[in-house]
């Protein structure tokens, strides 16, 4: 998420009455941040694990 | 080759956006979490067509956007029959927000047409610029900016008719600043 540190919004962006001061900007950050911010689940962390160690595994057997 | 182990750790970065993302699209947590499952699957698969350096997110977003449409025709449902924005396990304090709460700010979400909540999202959330958002939903840049403003027309009308008693416009503004403008 980009976040902007100076209080108002002069950035190059054109965030067009969405930047995170404004009443749209800044309750759709905290819908969408209130999700971003939970635990990733672990079966989409081990989804990921396998396939990098299968894909290892395989580089590994290519190589001999 | 070195660049796999970093392409795990660049999707590993990636994943709670993408899962706000999901949940945004489905409405629905376990919805979300099967279709960001598919996305980790289809984004290896085809992995070499990623440049590394380039932008993954964009590009992993593409994959998901994809994918929910594409299993939504499977499904003959209409992408409005889904069961709306962030339905589930709302996190958030609702009195940083005033009368217009966050349920309510979901309705009015929930209420916009689907390519303009997903323009206003991605903007607006996911902190995408219009160039990449337009890349991600395949459209004009100006189609882009066109949903994007009318959702933001109505999303704004629908604050000021909830809002309007005890409620002004730079209340919130004036919350996160931590001095307003002497105006």
């Amino acid at each position: 998420m980009t976040v902007h540190r100076r209080g108002r919004l002069h950035s190059g962006r054109q965030d067009e009455g969405l930047g995170p001061n404004t009443d749209i900007g800044s309750r759709l950050r905290a819908l969408y941040g209130s999700v971003q911010e939970e635990v990733v689940p672990d079966r989409l962390l081990e989804l990921l694990e396998k396939l990098d160690s299968a894909e290892a595994a395989q580089r590994a057997a290519d190589t001999e | 080759m070195a660049e796999t182990p970093s392409f795990k750790r660049e999707m590993l970065a990636t994943l709670p956006s993408l899962r706000a993302f999901a949940v945004s699209l489905t409405g629905r947590h376990d919805k979300a979490d099967d279709l960001v499952q598919d996305t980790i699957m289809k984004a290896w698969a085809k992995q070499e067509s990623f440049e590394m350096g380039t932008n993954i997110k964009a590009w992993l977003f593409t994959i998901l956007r994809n994918e929910f449409y594409s299993q939504m025709r499977k499904r003959g449902r209409e992408v409005q029959d889904s069961d709306g924005v962030f339905t589930e396990r709302l996190s958030v304090h609702p009195s940083q927000y005033g009368a217009m709460d966050l349920e309510d700010f979901k309705k009015a979400l929930d209420s916009l047409p689907a390519d303009q909540r997903e323009a206003v999202i991605l903007i607006g959330a996911s902190g995408f610029s219009y160039e990449e958002a337009a890349e991600i939903c395949d459209c004009a840049i100006g189609t882009m900016k066109s949903r994007v403003s009318r959702a933001r027309v109505r999303l704004q009308e629908l604050l000021d008719i909830n809002g309007e008693s005890d409620y002004g416009p730079d209340a919130v503004s004036a919350q996160v600043t931590s001095h307003p403008h002497s105006a």
